[in-house]
């Protein structure tokens, strides 16, 4: 390997397929924000694109290109960790490689039917070719087929993987999870002509994807990241990651019930859901302690500042995001009121970003640093972190604007249109003209901008970090190994005295 | 000292391996039981009454204050056949599913909300058949008509220029969005949306015909 060079072709099997995932995973990165800009737009000029590029157009491709390219960084982080944690090469490469390039050929052609076919007739046929029209997981029948097949091969791979090499903790923990993840998806994957039913489904997809499975998948990378950029120590690593599953499937299980509220579903489910959901936020505190105490704990003595600077990020942004923004509205008595408004986009966003974003970017620097000769990627880089710390302030100013924006626009929302004039279509379009709205999406816009300018400068970070460097990485020795180093020592000053 | 600590059992790994696992299976199988209970529930026309039969479509639906629950509910009032013409439940669902298909295919969960999911570019469809929007009873349904056909034209924006792209719905397409937007807005929902205030109801109900004007017609 040679310092600050591309060393790809020296990588593993596993950490190739992890470098093209990620590369996807960019490129549609960079689409989410320009299609998020262009219907951020319309809410401004509902003229822009009328007729040819409408907001459910834009809205669908914005939302889903984030759930893929998040996908494809949560399976590139995988493929990236598998051999090192396992011990052995990547089982079943070709297997692996070519499930990459069938499910990449997927996105695009779901894309571009996205795009140039839009919708079709009210037939069943528009469902399996076209678009489901279902929230979030428009994509039409024939691909989810497609995404469970290739979800089956890299399950395959990683079981295979472990099976071969040894196990630990964060593996056990993560082939389990995956088990879910890809079982969950078969819940979205029928049509029926009862919409409570419908619904009742396709939360088991959204919410037990984003507020459990993802989110322990999470957890799982960032332990492994904790190990890697700071060397934590493994065994309390691993412990907090079970702490952590038990109190996020103890919570987010049955916190479920916060989407059953109004769609239908029987009376007992305000309970369950407002009493369950309201506990969601304590796993993401115990993740905000274990991290913060693990990086002080060492100092912040890290290899990888970017990657550090990214996972404490996800600490945080996950609490508030995740935690706090979702706890403010999870309680049937406020979210009658909140309930599709402005709140749960404010919500989406922060959530999102904080608690899924910022891991992948976390770990995409982990990846580049091997990728550049395991290069210095600690404090004084060539052009002083710059690039990286500009990235990481504009993308969070950006969307901690925006949350803020669409925070204001929903309480002028639930107020005006929810509470004063009882959700007609009359007051619906009274509360989108009030200045409190109307303002908060210019500021939204703005802010829109500015995260766009931070994710253009941290895409042109990933391309040059480590470029220029000439100093190998900082050696990180975990605390058991510095406790060993002392026992050592000490025993040498006995002998010789 | 360390070491003192680390012997007890709520730091030990195992003990949380076991509580990860347990708590897991638990709230798994207490979510897997109510679910059966809320499926049998919500099935359309279930004895629960919480979502209507298909057939709803054939009746006047209201959306009144309930005191003992201390929220809006829907009514179910007289006999007020969509388009004039009492249907079957077969026919009913068939027309009702027409309509999902048809807000499926054409992506409307993307502007929209229905029960209050979906995007927020455009009002709730969750009662928009009660919405006071449309006048009174008698007008309702031509005026959904020409607007679904129509959105541009007969735009209903009310001064913010937000106007619904031209959908090019066939006539049965409306037709089908038009009953699954009736059989919707008669779904319980524990008072979502909160406050509505319906059109007014006071149109002719549905008689029969009478066997005397059935042998004047033979």
């Amino acid at each position: 390997m040679t310092l600050g060079a591309l060393n790809y072709g020296e990588l593993s099997v596993g950490k190739k397929l992890a470098i093209k995932y990620f590369s996807v995973a960019m490129v549609l990165f960079l689409a989410q924000m320009l299609f998020g800009l262009l219907a951020a737009w319309q809410f401004i000029a509902p003229d822009f694109l009328f007729g040819f590029l409408d907001f459910n157009v834009n809205r669908m491709v914005h939302i889903n290109a984030m759930v893929v390219w998040l996908l494809y960084g949560f399976i590139g982080s995988i493929f990236w960790l598998i051999e090192d944690e396992s011990g052995v090469p990547l089982v079943g490469a070709k297997i692996a490689e070519a499930t990459f390039w069938v499910l990449t050929l997927a996105v695009v052609i779901v894309v571009l039917v996205y795009l140039f076919v839009q919708s079709g007739p009210g037939e069943t046929a528009t469902l399996w070719l076209i678009n489901e029209g279902r929230e979030y997981i428009e994509a039409p029948r024939w691909t989810d087929i497609g995404i469970v097949v290739c979800m089956v091969a890299i399950f395959y791979n990683v079981l295979a993987t472990f099976l071969k090499g040894q196990w630990s903790g964060i593996s056990g923990v993560l082939v389990l999870d995956l088990i879910a993840l890809a079982g969950l998806y078969l819940c979205g994957m029928f049509y029926t002509t009862n919409l409570p039913v419908d619904q009742y489904w396709w939360w088991w997809v959204i919410h037990l994807w984003v507020e459990a499975t993802w989110e322990v998948l999470v957890g799982c990378i960032m332990a492994w990241g904790l190990i890697k950029t700071l060397g934590a120590r493994r065994k309390i690593v691993t412990t907090w990651l079970y702490i952590e599953v038990a109190l996020m499937f103890g919570s987010g299980i049955l916190g479920l019930g916060h989407h059953y509220f109004w769609i239908g579903t029987p009376e007992y489910w305000l309970g369950i859901g407002g009493f369950f959901s309201a506990l969601e936020p304590i796993p993401l505190v115990a993740m905000v302690v274990h991290s913060v105490y693990d990086a002080g704990k060492h100092a912040f003595r890290s290899n990888n500042h970017p990657a550090l600077a990214w996972l404490i990020a996800h600490a945080f942004g996950n609490f508030f995001g995740a935690g706090v923004w979702g706890f403010m509205q999870t309680l049937p008595q406020i979210n009658l009121y909140t309930h599709g408004t402005q709140w749960a986009s404010s919500h989406g966003h922060l959530a999102f970003f904080g608690a899924y974003v910022t891991i992948v970017v976390a770990f995409i620097y982990l990846a580049l640093q091997k990728l550049r000769g395991d290069v210095w990627m600690s404090g004084g880089l060539v052009d002083q972190g710059r690039k990286w710390k500009w990235a990481l302030v504009l993308t969070h100013v950006g969307m901690v604007g925006m949350t803020i924006a669409l925070l204001i626009a929903g309480y002028e929302q639930s107020f005006v249109e929810r509470a004063i004039g009882g959700s007609t279509w009359q007051a619906y379009f009274e509360g989108q003209m009030r200045p409190w709205f109307v303002e908060a999406m210019w500021w939204r816009m703005a802010f829109g901008v500015l995260m766009t300018v931070g994710v253009v400068l941290l895409l042109w970070d990933f391309l040059t970090i480590g470029a220029k460097e000439m100093k190998p990485m900082l050696e990180v020795k975990s605390l058991d190994e510095e406790a060993e180093d002392v026992q050592v020592g000490e025993v040498g000053v006995a002998a010789q005295s | 000292m360390a070491e003192s600590y680390e012997s007890q059992w709520w730091v030990s790994e195992s003990f949380w391996r076991k509580c990860a696992i347990f708590i897991t299976a638990g709230m798994a199988l207490v979510l897997v039981f109510l679910t059966f209970h809320t499926l049998y529930a919500i099935g359309a026309g279930a004895d629960a009454g919480r979502v209507p039969a298909y057939s709803v479509i054939n009746y006047r639906i209201d959306y009144v204050p309930d005191e003992e629950r201390g929220h809006l509910v829907p009514e179910i009032g007289p006999m007020v056949p969509l388009f004039g013409e009492v249907m079957s439940e077969e026919d009913a669902k068939a027309l009702v599913n027409h309509g999902k298909l048809t807000v499926q295919a054409r992506n409307c969960m993307n502007c929209h909300t229905l029960l209050g999911n979906g995007a927020y570019y455009a009002p709730d469809l969750t009662k928009a058949w009660l919405d006071p929007g449309w006048g009174n009873e008698q007008a309702r349904e031509l005026l959904m008509t020409m607007f679904l056909k129509d959105p541009v034209t007969n735009a209903r924006t009310f001064g913010t220029n937000r106007k619904m792209p031209n959908q090019d719905l066939t006539d049965d397409e409306v037709r089908g969005v038009i009953a699954y937007l009736k059989w919707m807005s008669a779904i319980d929902t524990n008072g979502f949306p909160a406050n509505f205030e319906t059109l007014p109801q006071d149109g002719p109900v549905y008689e029969p015909p009478s066997e005397a004007s059935e042998e004047g017609a033979t």
